[in-house]
C-alpha cells in the first residue's frame, strides 16, 4: 500500500473519530432537548461518512476492486436521518409543549401536532367534520 | 500508521458511547433517551465498519447495514409509541 493511500485513510479515520466524539459530547453538553437534536447529526454525516470513505479507499488499495456496500450504508443513513429527527421532535413537542408555547405557523393551517390535517382539494368534503382550527 | 488511526478512532467512538449512556440514564424527557439510543446505533455502525477494516474482511458491512435498518425501525417505533400510544394502528 502506498504512503499516499495510508495518509488518506488515516486522515479520514481521525476526522471521523473526532466528529463522532463531538456529536456525543454535544448530546451531553447542550442544554435543551431541541438543541440536543442538532449535535448527533455530525456523527451521522461526517462521522460514519469518514469511516466509510476510509474503508472504501482501504479495500480499493488492498483488493483492487471498488465496493459499493459502503455507499449503500451512507445512502440509507442520509435518507433516514431527517425522518428520525422529525419524529423525535414531534414526540418531544407532543409531550412537553402546549399550543400556547409555539409561535403561529405562518401558513394557512396550524401545527400538525395539535390541529387536524387540512382537507385536501381533491378529497370529497365531509359534512360532519368540524371546521379546521386556525392558528392564532 | 493505519493501526494508530484505527485505535484512535475506536477510542473516540468508545468514549462517545459512554457519553450516550450517560444521556440515556440522565435524560430529562423520553425524547432525549430516544435520541441517545439513535446516536448509539450510529456509533455502533461506525465501530463495526472499523472492525471490518481492522480484520480486513468485508463481512461486517452486511452487519452494519442490518443494524442501520433495525435502528431506524426501532427509533420510529419508539417515537410512534410516544406520539399515538400504539405502534401499528
Amino acid at each position: 500500500m502506498s504512503l499516499t493511500a495510508e495518509i488518506l485513510i488515516s486522515l479520514a479515520l481521525v476526522m471521523s473519530g473526532i466528529f463522532g466524539f463531538v456529536g456525543s459530547y454535544g448530546l451531553v453538553k447542550l442544554k435543551d432537548t431541541l438543541q440536543r437534536l442538532h449535535a448527533p447529526t455530525k456523527a451521522t454525516t461526517l462521522g460514519v461518512g469518514g469511516v466509510l470513505i476510509a474503508s472504501m479507499i482501504y479495500f480499493y488499495t488492498e483488493k483492487g476492486h471498488l465496493s459499493i456496500h459502503e455507499l449503500l450504508i451512507t445512502l440509507f443513513l442520509f435518507l433516514t436521518a431527517p425522518i428520525t429527527a422529525n419524529f423525535i421532535a414531534k414526540a418531544y413537542m407532543a409531550r412537553n409543549l402546549r399550543r400556547e408555547d409555539l409561535p403561529p405557523s405562518g401558513g394557512e393551517y396550524g401545527w400538525s401536532i395539535y390541529d387536524d390535517p387540512p382537507q385536501g382539494k381533491d378529497l370529497a368534503p365531509q359534512p360532519e367534520t368540524p371546521e379546521t382550527p386556525k392558528a392564532p | 500508521m493505519i493501526e494508530y488511526a484505527l485505535l484512535f478512532t475506536a477510542l473516540c467512538y468508545g468514549v462517545a458511547l459512554i457519553l450516550d449512556l450517560w444521556r440515556i440514564a440522565q435524560g430529562p424527557s423520553s425524547a432525549d433517551r430516544i435520541l441517545a439510543l439513535d446516536t448509539m446505533v450510529i456509533n455502533v455502525i461506525a465501530l463495526l465498519v472499523l472492525y471490518g477494516i481492522w480484520r480486513g474482511t468485508a463481512v461486517y458491512f452486511e452487519a452494519a447495514m442490518l443494524i442501520a435498518m433495525v435502528g431506524f425501525v426501532s427509533t420510529v417505533a419508539y417515537c410512534r409509541f410516544l406520539l399515538r400510544g400504539d405502534i401499528i394502528e
